[in-house]
């Protein structure tokens, strides 16, 4: 709808918009939203195989106890998702959540790249590498 | 409390968080963990990891309609971003060096000032302001689709912008939470970036900062699937239907509503440095 971009007030007409290409908006929302969606989708059935189980057992968080390795690296995840754990399906689907916004960096980057923009690009390229450094500089197990 | 139980109760709370958080840009952490510690008595550390996990949801939740109807804007928000991240690594490092105590009170005491700042509109003066030279070869002015039609605006003072962004990061490096807020006024009173566009670009940044640390929180165990789940669940929930509501609320009531929420956090905070909480 490139009738409804005009702006009503523009102090300067050739300001570039933040996107300028409306197709990299679009792409990168479907992006998103695939991705939350698929994570949701994971936790749930997750959350069905547990609840299914453990319902009427009692809840306590009141001690810190640590979560087994099995919940803490992401070979570990995938073992117990293998083994049929509810938990295991329930931390995979937080991991594909944690992935989203790093895959909304990392395609960013791109964006900026098809539109021109190296200042941007550069600027991207440094949060992609904060962001991977310290994810993977914190211990992390792959 | 049978874990059905616990697990309707914590989805319930959780998406009044994930609403509030995706309309003021703070994200779910802010309400979420003094009532899992206070009502639900969950340790802090399992509470710090679904408080992680609420974030990037409620980010990653609203983010996917900020970002089609133009609401967000990236390059403010990556420009910043590096600010913020640097400022984060600062912070972690000052962490054993600085009384956090006295700093929680400073910063309480900022944010009810600030709670009470945030809640004038700006005048019409204020919002037509000339473009800044460096906000401009920045690339950063924009135009968002406001409620009478679209309307562009010109961002001021990048480097007063870029300043606080950087303490934003250190401050959630040594408290561990409360960034989202400075980044929101950062944007909003400083930069004079308007209202919706200042929350929802925040909304981007709060879960690109947290899924830098998730992986420190998954190797520790902070966080608990059982827990994290109807959290997760509940905020995302509350999260598509914040975006949806800010789409067509007026600027005003969104202000009130962010202000209420950081005079809260402003409390909270004055309480946990007096009696040294944190």
């Amino acid at each position: 709808m490139p009738a409804a971009q005009a702006p009503l007030r523009q102090p300067h007409p050739f300001i570039p918009q933040p996107w300028r290409d409306r197709r990299i908006e679009v792409i990168l929302g479907n992006l998103l939203r695939t991705g939350v969606l698929l994570s949701a989708a994971v936790v749930l059935s997750g959350a069905c195989v547990y609840l299914h189980r453990h319902a009427h057992e009692p809840a306590d968080y009141r001690v810190f106890r640590g979560e087994p390795s099995e919940f803490r690296t992401i070979p570990g995840v995938i073992q117990s998702v293998i083994n049929g754990r509810g938990r295991g399906l329930i931390q995979l689907g937080l991991l594909i959540l944690i992935a989203t916004p790093i895959a909304r960096v990392a395609f960013s980057v791109v964006g900026f790249a098809i539109e021109r923009d190296r200042m941007y690009v550069a600027f991207t390229l440094i949060v992609l590498v904060i962001l991977l450094y310290s994810l993977l500089g914190s211990g992390i197990r792959l | 409390m049978t874990i059905l139980e616990f697990t309707g109760v914590v989805a319930i709370v959780s998406f009044v968080a994930g609403l509030l958080g995706s309309l003021t840009g703070l994200g779910g952490g802010v309400v979420l963990v003094p009532l899992l510690t206070i009502f639900f008595h969950v340790d802090i550390r399992y509470a710090i990891g679904a408080s992680l996990v609420s974030v990037i949801a409620t980010s990653s939740g609203a983010a996917a309609a900020y970002v089609k109807e133009g609401f967000s804007n990236i390059r403010i928000g990556m420009f910043l971003e590096i600010a913020t991240t640097f400022g984060a690594l600062l912070g972690a490092f000052l962490a054993t060096r600085i009384p956090t105590s006295a700093l929680a009170v400073i910063f309480g005491a900022t944010l009810l000032y600030s709670a009470f700042l945030s809640r004038k509109p700006r005048t019409e003066a204020q919002r037509n302001l000339p473009p800044d030279p460096l906000a401009t070869r920045l690339r950063m002015n924009g135009s968002f689709p406001d409620l009478g039609g679209p309307r562009s605006y010109n961002v001021q003072r990048v480097p007063a912008g870029f300043s606080l962004m950087f303490g934003a990061g250190a401050l959630s490096g040594l408290l561990g939470i409360g960034s989202g807020a400075v980044k929101v006024l950062a944007m909003d009173q400083a930069m004079r970036i308007p209202f919706k566009v200042s929350t929802t670009t925040s909304n981007f940044m709060i879960g690109v900062t947290a899924a830098a640390s998730a992986g420190i929180y998954l190797s520790r165990g902070y966080i608990d699937p059982g827990l994290a789940m109807p959290v997760m669940l509940g905020v995302l929930g509350g999260s598509l239907l914040g975006s949806r509501i800010l789409v067509k609320a007026e600027t005003k009531s969104l202000r009130l509503v962010f202000s209420v929420v950081i005079l809260v956090l402003g409390l909270q905070m004055l309480y946990n440095g007096f009696w040294g909480k944190i």
